[in-house]
């Protein structure tokens, strides 16, 4: 009797705890339909991999809400995918890392979805670059990560660092010089327009774009690599071969901090501030979830975190921050930024293209 | 052996797999192309399906004439060093030993595991005046400074023909291995010297491999885009540099499709060209 007892009590604690087990298969499924969740691209490669390890989890412990990254491919091949994909009601991604230009060229078919500036607590802190916004005043993105582009030097062969973007014209450092080879990457029309023109006001015209062209054709000469993949010019800087250039401010340091030769020089005209905004997607859903998480993103808080963990220069203004001094110099300066005339690479993209090629290929 | 003509349908099978291969892989993404070549370039977004010949129109004048004509100087001078380098030795070669015409092969074929970017950051960390050979140059007392030899056309050439020599090797070892060794002792019996017989009994008797080598080596450096960036100065970029920026940078599929298919259109050109110059002479 004992023996059958023991037998069917097995049984039935057998069965029980299969119940149990599919009750506990079941609940997360439960718990994951309630759970909150937001689909995020960003930049492939180093910013993914920054922002999956150092401010996406602490996203999430403080709203609940979880994030999906999304690696975006390089170029316009994002924009491209999202417009098709939203045509169809889908979104790949609801919120995307999206470079200016790009955001501009999103606007013009309505792919952004306005955003509710109401529901962002600092959004009067934010530097008046980093809120792009529609003809008509709604607002298409809030500044999402930014960058500068300095004067680089190696420190071997220049002793005293140059004060003026003007080096880059200087007759001694004939073939001495590594810039980027795009105009719309290197922004150096806006370079010339601030260094000799007055300001980037001065490209407004076609005129104007001229003059910057014939100015910026006397650099030439002193050019000896027009860079497309930012390894080959770093190497070459740290060795000396091409001994100053355009690069990332933040990564430039970084290599000095390492003990390598390089230094990155704020100019008295302005770094180059490049940077990318947060966009919503006209098809997505996840509206709510989109504006605690650009809420979040622009705390003072988080844009100190994102600026000693990722290198990216903060989008809020200097006095409601809370970076130390040397912190906020390595990836940012008090002197104004040079802003990129974006809306060129829009509405004249294929004529300063042209010109671009026929003066540094022909 | 009797060829008979196909009869039934079952007797072009074999046909089927390389024709729908070739139709997958090289006639639909070729008809996109030249479809996306008409469209319509829309500067603030994408493109829209069109019939117009702007993007042609674009490509005629004589900036992107001057890239396209230094692109197939540079292909031509390509596959002529190659087949310069690679027809003596590879015929140097196959008189060797068994094994040790396996180790050179091995060794070529290693070269083919390396990207183009590799090869590209070697030769430029070669060529450059830090850590370049101008210094070992320097260390024996040829030279008194080191200099740097990029960018240039020569390393642009260099780092080419570089990464093309294994391919024309490949290509013409089979023929010269099978090459009657009859002919030569003819030559040598009738006293030919054997730098006379090379030049006088075995290029001749090769010289339909020789142009296929070539035409093949031309094809592949016209499509080079990565190492004139990494070793030449701008006005040593090729068209498939220019493409490569419209295409990736200023997303303008239309008129990287037109310059695409303005190249394929003139290389075949030339190679039709070269073969029919070939078949002529033939039937002298």
């Amino acid at each position: 009797m004992t023996e059958i007892m023991k037998t069917m009590l097995s049984r039935r604690s057998v069965l029980g705890a299969g119940v149990a087990a599919a009750g506990v298969l079941a609940m997360p499924a439960i718990l994951r339909a309630q759970e909150k969740s937001l689909k995020v691209g960003v930049y492939g490669g180093y910013f993914k991999k920054s922002f999956d390890q150092h401010i996406f989890p602490e996203f999430t412990k403080a709203t609940g809400i979880t994030i999906e990254s999304v690696a975006e491919p390089t170029g316009e091949a994002w924009l491209v995918q999202l417009e098709q994909a939203a045509k169809a009601g889908q979104a790949p991604a609801d919120l995307s890392m999206m470079s200016q230009t790009s955001t501009l060229k999103g606007q013009s078919t309505e792919l952004w979805q306005p955003l509710d500036t109401a529901k962002f607590k600092h959004y009067g802190e934010l530097l008046p670059q980093f809120i792009n916004k529609y003809a008509d005043g709604r607002v298409a993105g809030i500044g999402a990560v930014a960058w500068y582009i300095t004067l680089v030097t190696n420190t071997n062969v220049y002793k005293e660092a140059p004060t003026s973007w003007d080096a880059l014209w200087d007759k001694a450092n004939a073939d001495k010089l590594g810039l980027l080879a795009l105009a719309s990457n290197s922004f150096l029309l806006e370079v010339t327009a601030k260094t000799f023109m007055g300001g980037t006001n001065a490209l407004d015209t076609d005129e104007g774009i001229d003059k910057a062209f014939a100015k910026l054709a006397e650099v030439k000469p002193n050019v000896r690599l027009w860079y497309r993949d930012e390894a080959q010019f770093e190497q070459a800087l740290k060795s000396g071969e091409i001994p100053m250039g355009q690069y990332y401010h933040d990564v430039t340091g970084l290599a000095a901090k390492d003990g390598q030769p390089v230094r990155s020089t704020f100019p008295k005209e302005g770094g180059i501030q490049d940077s990318g905004n947060w966009v919503l997607s006209r098809a997505s859903k996840k509206v709510d979830e989109a504006h605690t998480f650009i809420d979040y993103m622009s705390q003072p808080a988080v844009q100190g975190l994102m600026s000693r963990n990722v290198g990216t220069a903060p989008t809020l203004k200097r006095d409601v921050l809370d970076l130390k001094p040397e912190e906020f110099a390595a990836v940012s300066s008090d002197i104004a930024p040079i802003i990129p005339r974006y809306d060129l690479y829009v509405s004249k993209a294929d004529a300063i293209n042209q010109k671009w090629t026929e003066l540094i290929v022909g | 052996m009797r060829r008979e003509p196909p009869r039934s349908l079952a007797d072009y099978a074999p046909l089927f797999f390389p024709a729908l291969m070739l139709i997958v892989f090289f006639v639909v993404p070729f008809s996109i192309m030249i479809a996306v070549s008409f469209f319509k370039r829309n500067p603030a977004g994408f493109y829209t399906p069109d019939f117009v010949f702007d993007n042609y129109a674009r490509f005629l004048t004589t900036f992107f004439g001057s890239v396209l004509g230094f692109s197939l100087l540079l292909a031509i001078l390509v596959a002529v060093c190659c087949v310069v380098i690679a027809f003596p030795f590879t015929y140097l070669l196959t008189k060797r030993s068994r094994a040790v015409q396996t180790v050179w092969l091995v060794g070529l074929l290693s070269v083919l595991s390396l990207s183009e970017v590799i090869i590209g950051f070697a030769w430029s960390t070669l060529f450059s005046r830090t850590a370049g050979i101008t210094n070992l140059f320097v260390a024996i007392g040829l030279m008194k400074e080191p200099v740097a030899l990029l960018p240039s056309f020569w390393a642009v050439l260099t780092g080419m023909v570089y990464q093309a020599l294994p391919y024309t090797i490949l290509v013409l070892y089979p023929a010269l291995v099978r090459l009657d060794p009859t002919l030569l002792e003819a030559a040598r019996t009738l006293g030919a010297s054997p730098v006379r017989a090379f030049f006088n009994v075995v290029t001749p008797a090769l010289r339909n491999t020789i142009v296929a080598t070539l035409i093949m080596v031309f094809v592949f450096a016209l499509g080079s885009y990565l190492l004139p960036q990494i070793l030449g100065r701008p006005s040593n970029w090729t068209l498939s540099v220019l493409i490569t920026d419209q295409a990736i940078y200023q997303s303008n599929m239309p008129f990287a499709a037109a310059m695409a298919v303005f190249l394929v259109l003139i290389s075949l050109a030339l190679v039709g060209l070269t073969l029919l110059a070939g078949r002529k002479e033939n039937a002298l």
